[in-house]
């Protein structure tokens, strides 16, 4: 009874109540940030009274309550989770990896099916059509954007300029010239091309942030020119009536002429829809294919040896001006093919419908994606536009619930859901580079030692 | 015993605002010669390199690289990347830069990125499947296994490069440099970090670069042991200026370069020579 306890056991319980105390604590400066932050947010308002004059409210208890929540949740992480760096990478075996691996081959193919299904299996349901055409048109973006971010490491955040120059340009010619979509499309996407160019031009010496703000601005100044260019593009009013497509010459219509007179169907708007979607489906294949293929040509690599190191690629002889220009261009082009489907499906377009939060939507697809992987892209766009679609239903919380999942996916999974590169070419056996290896867009500028 | 000049540096000066850190240097690198820049820490070595292969423009001087096919080219007039792509010139760098998030094969294949993109019809024949792009590639990947093979990496050639040990970096910056066929190639300290046995290794891979390939080489180098080994010709810079410019013998005696190197007067060199075994 008398024996003095072992040492070991003694410590042990001081060591356990350090670590409370220390939780407590940790708790405590959460809660103290917490009541910083919503003590005006929250716990003060000022509300119209009936008379018209400001009435001040307070609502200290609605303050307490959050305040006294962000507490007890900082307590009991502090206490369950202490030094445990949760990663869902450390929690999978290896060997499901390597399945893993193998499934998203599968999981891209059937992604491709389910998606040439779609008008099939939704055909009477408009919503689910309209909201589907949204997601590809998205991910055709995200597939163009990746050119620019994934593979050449150049952060652009005002993709929406050459989504806009696209749209543009197809209702402008479209309207002017009566010229047929199939002209129209590829006009948009080169003239696109060339506002990439003109963007390319003076941002050759930028990397990382710098490029960031430099495009940000370029985004602003073409939705401003549009805005303001009353002459060309309407200003606020936009353009209205623009050309619909047609079926190859035949037009969505219940005139005798019509697609459905002429394949002996009965009339239905649904057809157009169904038309689009497959249009848009094409558009965001085409893109895909041509940056898979790209990705093993030496133009590719060379935009991947860009982001890796530009230094390095400029002594072994690749021309850095042009290999920027080209990822710029390239990028550009598919947003723009993408701006005209928009403007032929939306059939009127304004400025409003280019700005910032378009770009950094996209933005936000290709990094949740997972920089580099196309699936990873498709994947992001049915998440985040299909998200938006779900939470509906929660009104007013739907960003919240929106931006929580954003900081899961920043704190799980920082390098996007598909993460490792897949090699462009190998000798014995295809091995992906794990994500912590790769560079990505936001190195800055270095010089040569 | 004089072979034809490849490297001809006349009058060279580099200066950076109020700092020359390269000053009227001139010097020749003969072909097929492995030829030294050795000089203590900040005698300008590394600033001469950025020189020769573009990154920086010289504000006074000539650089004239010499084919042995006749074709001769003025380095400070060529931007970066024309002095690799037509002038072949290769370079490596003291900290090693390697495309790390790429594989070991895709960085010997952006190094033949030229012939690749021609061969490709600057991507549009190579979009659309061309037969020439599939024979030029897969004449790019038995180059680069050649080359693997040479350094040791070949069983490693689907690895990402950064995932490589010190050592094996450096030498496969080595074998990308090689891969774009170059007529010099410029080694910025190839044996910083290495071991014993693989600097000797080294030693045997750069002559037989010099022997086998044709390629000359010039090489910045700390390490003694390499330089005195296998170099042809050694050129000692201290402060931006020549001191001393001959065979490996003859350096190693010159009381200038002991001087240099030590730091003492000149009376006490001699006995500071034997000391280090010079």
């Amino acid at each position: 009874m008398s024996e003095p306890a072992p040492p070991p056991r003694e410590s042990e319980p001081a060591a356990k109540r350090l670590d409370v105390l220390a939780a407590v604590k940790e708790a405590a400066i959460a809660a103290l940030v917490a009541f910083g932050l919503f003590v005006l947010l929250i716990g003060i308002r000022t509300e119209q009274g009936p008379t018209g004059a400001l009435v001040f409210t307070t609502r200290f208890g609605l303050l307490a309550e959050i305040v006294a929540a962000v507490f007890v949740g900082r307590l009991l992480r502090a206490l369950t989770w202490r030094d445990a760096t949760v990663s869902i990478n450390s929690l999978v075996p290896g060997s499901v990896k390597a399945a893993a691996s193998d499934l998203a081959v599968y999981a891209a193919a059937a992604f491709v099916a389910f998606a040439l299904l779609v008008p099939i299996i939704f055909y009477t349901n408009r919503y689910v059509l309209d909201l589907a055409i949204l997601i590809v048109t998205y991910t055709m973006l995200g597939f163009g954007l990746n050119i620019v971010v994934g593979l050449a490491g150049l952060l652009d955040l005002g993709y929406v300029a050459f989504y806009a120059v696209g749209a543009y340009s197809y209702a402008l010619i479209a309207q002017s010239f009566g010229l047929s979509f199939w002209i129209c499309l590829p006009l948009a996407g080169i003239l696109a091309a060339f506002a990439g160019l003109l963007l390319g031009f003076p941002v050759l010496r930028l990397r990382g942030d710098y490029l960031a703000i430099v495009t940000l601005g370029f985004g602003e100044i073409i939705r401003l020119i549009l805005l303001n260019w009353q002459d060309l593009t309407g200003g606020p009013n936009g353009i209205s009536a623009i050309p619909r497509p047609s079926f190859f010459g035949l037009p969505f219509t219940a005139a005798d002429n019509g697609f459905a007179a002429t394949f002996g169907l009965q009339y239905s708007p649904t057809h157009r829809v169904v038309f689009l979607y497959y249009l848009v489906l094409a558009l965001a294949l085409l893109t895909n294919w041509v940056t898979l293929r790209l990705r093993r040509l030496p133009i590719g690599r060379a935009w991947e040896a860009l982001r890796e190191d530009e230094i390095a690629s400029r002594a072994l002889g690749i021309n850095t001006t042009t290999t920027k220009l080209t990822a710029f261009s390239m990028g550009a082009m598919f947003g723009g093919l993408a701006g005209a489907f928009f403007a032929t499906r939306q059939g009127f377009i304004s400025p409003e419908s280019f700005t910032f939060g378009e770009s950094a939507l996209v933005l936000a697809i290709v990094v949740l994606g997972g920089m580099g992987s196309q699936l990873g892209v498709a994947v992001a766009a049915t998440a985040m536009l299909g998200g938006f679609e779900l939470f509906r239903e929660f009104d007013q919380y739907r960003m919240l619930v929106f931006g929580a999942a954003m900081v899961a996916i920043v704190i799980y999974r920082p390098r996007g859901l598909v993460s490792t590169r897949t090699p462009s070419v190998f000798l014995h056996q295809r091995k992906a580079v794990p994500a912590a290896i790769v560079q990505d867009a936001r190195t800055g500028v270095e010089t040569p030692t | 015993m004089n072979r034809a000049e490849i490297l001809t540096v006349e009058h060279l000066t580099m200066r950076f605002g109020g700092l020359t850190a390269v000053n009227d240097l001139s010097f020749v690198a003969r072909e097929r010669e492995i030829t030294a820049l050795i000089g203590p820490n900040g005698a300008g070595k590394t600033t001469l390199f950025n020189c020769i292969t573009g990154f920086y423009k010289p504000t006074v001087g000539r650089l004239r690289l010499a084919h042995p096919d006749g074709a001769s080219f003025l380095l400070e007039r060529l931007p970066g990347f024309r002095i690799a792509r037509e002038a072949r010139v290769a370079r490596t760098f003291q900290n090693v830069r390697l495309f790390a998030g790429m594989t070991l094969l895709e960085n010997l294949l952006v190094a033949q990125h030229n012939p690749l993109m021609l061969a490709s019809g600057f991507t549009v024949l190579g979009l659309f499947g061309s037969r020439a792009y599939a024979r030029a590639e897969a004449a790019a990947i038995d180059k680069a296994r050649y080359w693997l093979d040479r350094v040791g990496l070949a069983p490693r050639a689907d690895d990402a490069a950064g995932a490589l040990p010190y050592g094996a970096q450096r030498r496969l910056e080595i074998a990308r440099a090689m891969c774009t066929d170059p007529v010099l190639l410029c080694l910025d300290e190839p044996a910083a970090g290495l071991n014993n046995r693989e600097s000797v290794e080294l030693n045997e891979f750069l002559r037989a670069i010099r022997d086998e390939h044709g390629t000359s080489i010039l090489l910045i180098e700390h390490d003694m042991g390499v330089v005195m080994e296998i170099s042809d010709r050694i050129i000692v810079l201290d402060y931006g200026v020549k001191i001393a410019d001959g065979a490996p013998s003859e350096v190693r005696n010159d009381a200038k370069v002991i001087a240099a190197y030590l730091g003492v007067a000149d009376e006490e060199v001699a006995s500071a020579g034997l000391e280090v075994g010079l």
